[in-house]
């Protein structure tokens, strides 16, 4: 199958019920075309193309294994510190190739910042947690309240504003994660990547941290790569949905099956495979 | 099978009291014996350990005066009575002498080691002979320093610390890279997703995190270069009277004197072999409790 030709344009209209919007003109941030990641000479994923746009939540769901965080990874340059990793394919950041020899890694990863699967707080103090990468980053203002900014918009501000002398890890699973958000948004960043946020969290602490996607999504760009489908249901708009497939030689790599509206992707999918998947039949 | 049916439910056997364990007299027995050995070990393990500090303490806290610590040695091995003043103040200079050396670029080094160079064929090569370094007897060291340096410059304080800082050196940098090691990838991958470069990432976070092991290590290594012998024996040699300047001249230590009073057949320089064993000791423990207290407080500024 051709996969890198499905665009939310083009695919065939079987959504029956469900009003077909009219296209606006999209703010593309990362334009990814035929984009493989492999390691040494293991093709882990393959030939991947869709648009992120701009103040949207992207979702990537997929089975275990199909490349889903070694995608994400590509976006912000994170593979770059695995030796053996190399990136096919162009991936453009508002028109830029993201991997050209000019562009500066780290300048990539400030304004793309990224939110791990694990709450991975410094051991540092709550304070010096958020400021942290204003200090690195050489902020100029106020830094307290560059602080009190970032934890107010990461929903943990009430939480903490009385101990944020305390070291970060006095906090729940949740808060950290929260903290985590808020240290990434602390540099001001343009996109915000989330590798499975809320896999170690309760469900509680999983839908405040849904409610804080969907309420930053006015100001950043966010991708979300998530196990969980209800998930990507509930926040995102538009979903990609990848898949492992078993080479000859048994490797495997992960592709783009479909890439569309999130709600046809939940109702009325193009690939069998992703209705399998999303149905629960396989994966 | 329709759904009003339900299948008979299988007796269940009568339900034995809680007090009658399954596990059966072996298995418990077994947990027994393992628990005495156990305790049977650590026993067996504390008689060298308290006989030594014991009677270290029984024997020398008889020498041990103001006098003692300040004043020179006898000239005439055979006297009695204090001091042992140049020794303690030869082992501070020289311990310290060799630790300025050899942390910092111990430190340093074993930092190269992991985040530099881990993956190359140089950086595994170099990390196994420094393997190999902590294992060589310390008196290859004092040969090193002797025929590359007092050879040509005289025996000195510094010549023992340079002889010391080549023995501490391998265990700094083991410990720190493996220390190093231990600090989680993730928060290297989170300094990095904030737009951290690599040299500010280590400096800020990596290190913190492993600082309490990184100074434990250290510690080792001035704890075992302080009582080391046998590299002085020929880079420092012996004096009599305190020698401050660690760049000239002969010098003495506390193991020095050990080494060379406890030979004697009079109890004056063994009392004095005593109590310098006990001043060392002493030392080598004001030191561990200062760099646990500096262990503690990173750990508690950086809880992990």
């Amino acid at each position: 199958m051709d996969h890198h030709d499905v665009t939310p344009t083009n695919v065939a209209p079987v959504n029956d019920g469900v009003e077909e919007q009219p296209e606006t003109a999209r703010e593309v941030v990362f334009e990814i075309r035929d984009a493989s990641v492999r390691y040494g000479s293991n093709l882990a994923v393959d030939d991947v193309s869709f648009d992120v746009g701009a103040r949207e939540i992207t979702a990537i769901i997929g089975p275990s294994g199909c490349g889903k965080s070694t995608f994400l990874r590509c976006l912000n340059r994170m593979n770059d510190f695995i030796p053996s990793a190399k990136v096919e394919g162009r991936i453009n950041y508002h028109g830029e190739n993201l991997y050209d020899s000019r562009v500066d890694a780290a300048e990539v990863r400030r304004r793309i910042g990224m939110v791990f699967q694990k709450p991975n707080p410094f051991p540092k103090s709550i304070f010096d947690n958020v400021a942290y990468g204003l200090r690195i980053n050489r902020f100029k203002g106020d830094l307290s309240e560059l602080v009190e900014q970032a934890l107010t918009r990461a929903a943990l501000w009430d939480e903490v504003k009385d101990k944020l002398k305390k070291s970060a890890y006095a906090l729940s699973g949740g808060q950290q994660q929260r903290l985590c958000i808020a240290r990434t948004l602390a540099v001001q960043p343009d996109v915000v990547l989330m590798d499975e946020p809320c896999s170690a969290l309760d469900p509680i602490a999983t839908s405040r941290i849904e409610d804080l996607m969907v309420e930053l999504k006015r100001d950043f760009t966010i991708v979300i790569v998530t196990h969980n489908m209800q998930q990507a249901a509930r926040v995102s708009d538009m979903t990609a949905f990848f898949t492992t497939d078993v080479a000859e030689d048994s490797s495997r790599v992960g592709r783009l099956v479909e890439f569309d509206r999130t709600q046809t992707i939940f109702t009325s999918p193009s690939d069998q495979r992703t209705e399998g998947y999303i149905t629960g039949r396989f994966g | 099978m329709t759904l009003l049916e339900t299948p008979p439910r299988p007796s269940t056997p009568p339900r034995p009291p809680i007090s009658h364990s399954s596990a059966g007299g072996w298995r418990r027995a077994k947990n027994t014996i393992a628990s005495l050995l156990i305790v049977g070990s650590l026993v067996a393990a504390m008689i060298p350990l308290v006989l030594i500090i014991g009677y270290v303490i029984v024997r020398g806290i008889d020498a041990i005066s103001w006098a003692f610590l300040t004043e020179d040695i006898p000239i005439l091995t055979r006297a009695e009575g204090p001091g042992m003043g140049p020794a303690v103040v030869g082992t501070l200079l020289i311990t310290g002498a060799a630790t300025v050396m050899a942390v910092p670029l111990g430190v340093l080094g074993g930092i190269y080691l992991n985040e530099y160079s881990a993956r190359s064929t140089f950086g595994r090569v170099v990390s196994f002979f420094a393997e190999v370094m902590t294992g060589v007897p310390s008196i290859v060291m004092g040969l090193f320093i002797y025929s590359i340096w007092v050879l040509r410059f005289g025996v000195s304080g510094f010549a023992g610390a340079l002889a010391l800082a080549c023995l501490m050196l391998p265990v700094v940098i083991r410990t720190t890279e493996e220390m190093l090691k231990l600090v989680a990838p993730e928060l290297r991958e989170s300094a990095y997703a904030l737009g951290g470069r690599k040299a500010g990432t280590i400096l800020r976070v990596v290190l913190p995190a492993a600082a309490p092991g990184i100074i434990s290590g250290a510690l080792l290594a001035v704890a075992r270069a302080a009582g080391e012998t046998a590299p002085l024996l020929f880079t420092v040699l012996t004096v009599n009277k305190t020698n401050t300047d660690l760049f000239n001249g002969p010098n003495t230590t506390l193991s020095l004197q050990i080494f060379r009073n406890a030979q004697q057949v009079f109890t004056g320089p063994q009392d004095r072999a005593w109590g310098a064993a006990l001043t060392l000791i002493a030392i080598v423990f004001v030191f561990t409790l200062l760099s646990r207290g500096l262990s503690a407080v990173f750990a508690r500024k950086h809880r992990v």
